[in-house]
């Protein structure tokens, strides 16, 4: 890609809202993901205690909290993909469209 | 009992990478030939090299040989990377470690799913939409392509080789046990079979076997865990009170055990699983694969679903054998050491829930899976070799498609009588070891580098063949000086000068620190130039514009 055409579509509004909202949604479940296993590590690592506290019968609090560690892994995945296969994927594909346009325009 | 923790003592810790590789190292008599198990694993080589001869009439160009010509879908290279990752050992070894010490085995198992998250929030777009066939690719893409390929082509290639020899220690040491046979005959079976898939089959080879293997595992599991539960009419409480009851360490299986006592080296081990995943060149490799960005996030999808399925699967495997096996006489010794070693849990266990058919499909299924992951291990290895060293870094890409897949195929050939040597060679070492360092260097070497080129404007060349450099160094460095090789192997006396089992909390920063500041210093007219074509690299990895195979034109 040439700078010149890069450069333009860094300036439209689409892309710029492509990029905020992008980032924004990425690098906050990121944080929630490091929050939780980190939160989980340092609950292990600090009071072990805790894990092994039952909660009802044979079931101790390490249980549901490990397991709710993997489905937050995989519920946060599933929120990300949900947001880019729909509104991404509609302002990348109109970004795209614009640029096609643009370049039919400049031949 | 504790035969696992026994075998691995020296590198407590490093429990979770056992887990993961396959710490099968564990000492265990042969078993008699198990002729279902060999049927049925005859049965799946057969059907694999049918579609090897399949796939060698599809595989032309070198976009097929590397990424299969981007035909694969979003849920078919989901379950291909979900098989990339749950090797032999992840089955065998996190049961095994949740047989002996019971809760340990589930921190172990969050701490390689939670990479993926990362991988998907940060990483696959822009990965899929810069690169063509190799992760060298997004990271020359900007930056000079000899320095950073030969960079990029260093770590994949060190990455694979330990990778590479921990699962074909682990294959030849779980065959011996599983099916008689010799250790030597395993490994060059496993050999053989992975160089006929790779040579004509290439990416479209590797990802059906993956494919066929990982659908196989994941119902082997689901019946195993199926059969456990019903032996207790489904009642979670009553299946946890057994356990805790027959257990020796009885109440202590539900909390954190020694492997974790650490804070640091739980910590530091938990960064290298994290984001040792998201630098497995294997892996990153399998991005290439598929159509666009959207297929891509599909993948990520689908493989985190099934890795974290399959690891609460592995944790009742775990307890199951705990409740069924253990201390049963027909799986274990005198002693009540398990027969044929720890990471035989999983395997008596098919036999206690199942029968002889049973166990028979769960050998058959522990075989099929470690040749899944060599064959990927050494697809990648090969195209380093053939697509970032022969084709840009000596021709300069002044070659022929036909040449360079030439270069691939022997490569792989080459590759894998390596791997055939070097499992013979390191028998005894502790495969346990060599995961960990494998991810470790993948999370201090690839992986910096990797993320600053697609996401930070500044990165320049030098800052990352520095940074990428000293990551490498510093984890095989502080490794060697860590308990697990300077008491263990080198059987020093003194205190080992690192005391953490995984270095990946120092060497990690450290790379990204030196890449920081190398590039900051870099005053160049070629680091301007880099910076500048900053913009166009990142609206092509928003947007897909421009990107190989891309759906949008």
């Amino acid at each position: 890609m040439e700078e010149s055409v890069a450069r333009r579509i860094e300036g439209t509004p689409q892309f710029i809202e492509l990029v905020r909202k992008r980032s924004s949604l990425a690098w906050t479940l990121t944080i929630i993901m490091l929050v939780i296993y980190y939160g989980f590590i340092a609950l292990v690592a600090f009071a072990p205690a805790l894990i092994g506290q039952n909660v009802g019968g044979a079931v101790t609090l390490g249980l549901p909290l490990g397991i709710a560690v993997i489905l937050s892994a995989i519920i946060l995945t599933g929120i990300y993909v949900r947001r880019a296969n729909g509104e991404f994927d509609r302002l990348s594909n109109e970004i795209v469209a614009a640029n096609n346009a643009a370049m039919g325009r400049a031949r | 009992m504790n035969r696992i923790l026994l075998a691995a003592s020296p590198l407590l810790a490093l429990g979770a990478t056992a887990a993961h590789a396959a710490d099968l190292a564990a000492p265990g008599a042969k078993q008699a030939t198990n002729w279902t198990a060999i049927a049925m694993f005859l049965a799946f080589v057969l059907l694999t090299l049918f579609i090897t001869a399949w796939a060698a009439r599809r595989t032309k160009s070198t976009a097929d040989f590397y990424a299969a010509g981007g035909g694969i879908t979003g849920m078919q290279n989901g379950i291909a990377i979900a098989g990339d990752y749950m090797s032999a050992a992840s089955f065998l070894g996190i049961s095994a470690l949740v047989y002996g010490s019971g809760y340990d085995g589930l921190i172990y198992s969050i701490g390689f799913l939670v990479g993926w998250p990362i991988i998907m929030f940060l990483m696959a777009e822009p990965l899929r939409n810069l690169g063509r066939f190799t992760f060298a690719d997004v990271v020359s893409y900007r930056l000079q392509a000899t320095p950073m390929r030969a960079m990029a082509a260093t770590g994949t290639l060190v990455t694979v080789a330990f990778y590479l020899i921990a699962q074909m220690v682990g294959a030849g040491q779980l065959i011996e046990l599983l099916f008689g046979l010799d250790y030597i005959y395993a490994v060059v079976i496993v050999g053989v079979l992975m160089i006929l898939y790779v040579t004509f089959g290439g990416m479209l080879a590797t990802t059906w076997v993956q494919i066929i293997k990982a659908c196989m595992l994941l119902a082997g599991a689901t019946l195993m865990s199926i059969l456990v539960l019903a032996t207790f009419g489904f009642d979670i409480n009553a299946f946890l009170a057994k356990a805790v009851a027959v257990h020796p360490k009885h109440a202590a299986i539900m909390l954190p055990g020694a492997q974790v006592a650490n804070p640091i080296s739980a910590i530091s081990l938990g960064m290298a699983l994290m984001f040792g995943t998201a630098g497995l060149p294997h892996i990153l490799m399998r991005f290439f694969t598929v159509r666009n960005a959207k297929e891509a996030r599909k993948s990520v999808l689908w493989a985190t679903g099934l890795i974290g399925y399959f690891y609460i699967l592995t944790f009742i495997i775990g307890f199951g054998a705990i409740v069924l096996v253990m201390g049963n006489p027909q799986f274990v010794d005198a002693k009540g050491v398990l027969l044929g070693g720890a990471n035989m849990a999983a395997v008596h266990l098919a036999n206690a829930v199942g029968g002889s058919l049973m166990l028979g499909f769960i050998s058959a299924v522990a075989f099929a899976t470690i040749l899944a992951v060599v064959s990927g291990l050494t697809l990648s290895g090969a195209s380093a070799v053939s697509h970032d060293l022969y084709a840009s870094v000596f021709r300069k890409g002044r070659v022929t498609e036909g040449a360079e897949i030439r270069m691939s195929r022997i490569t792989t050939v080459v590759l894998g009588i390596v791997a055939i040597l070097l499992g013979i060679v390191f028998k005894n070492v502790n495969v346990a070891f060599m995961v960990g360092l494998a991810f470790a260097i993948a999370a201090s070497a690839n992986f910096p580098v990797l993320l600053l080129s697609m996401l930070w404007r500044g990165l320049t060349t030098w800052g990352a063949f520095f940074g990428g450099f000293v990551g490498l160094i510093t984890a095989v460095g502080l490794t060697v000086l860590s308990p697990g090789i300077w008491t263990a192997v080198f059987g020093m006396t003194t205190p080992a000068p690192f005391p953490y089992t995984s270095p990946a909390i120092f060497s990690m920063p450290l790379a990204f620190l030196v890449c920081f500041v190398v590039s900051k210093l870099d005053r160049s007219r070629a680091a301007m130039a880099e910076r500048a074509a900053f913009d166009a690299q990142y609206v092509r990895a928003q947007t897909g514009i421009g990107a190989e195979g891309a759906s949008a034109h």
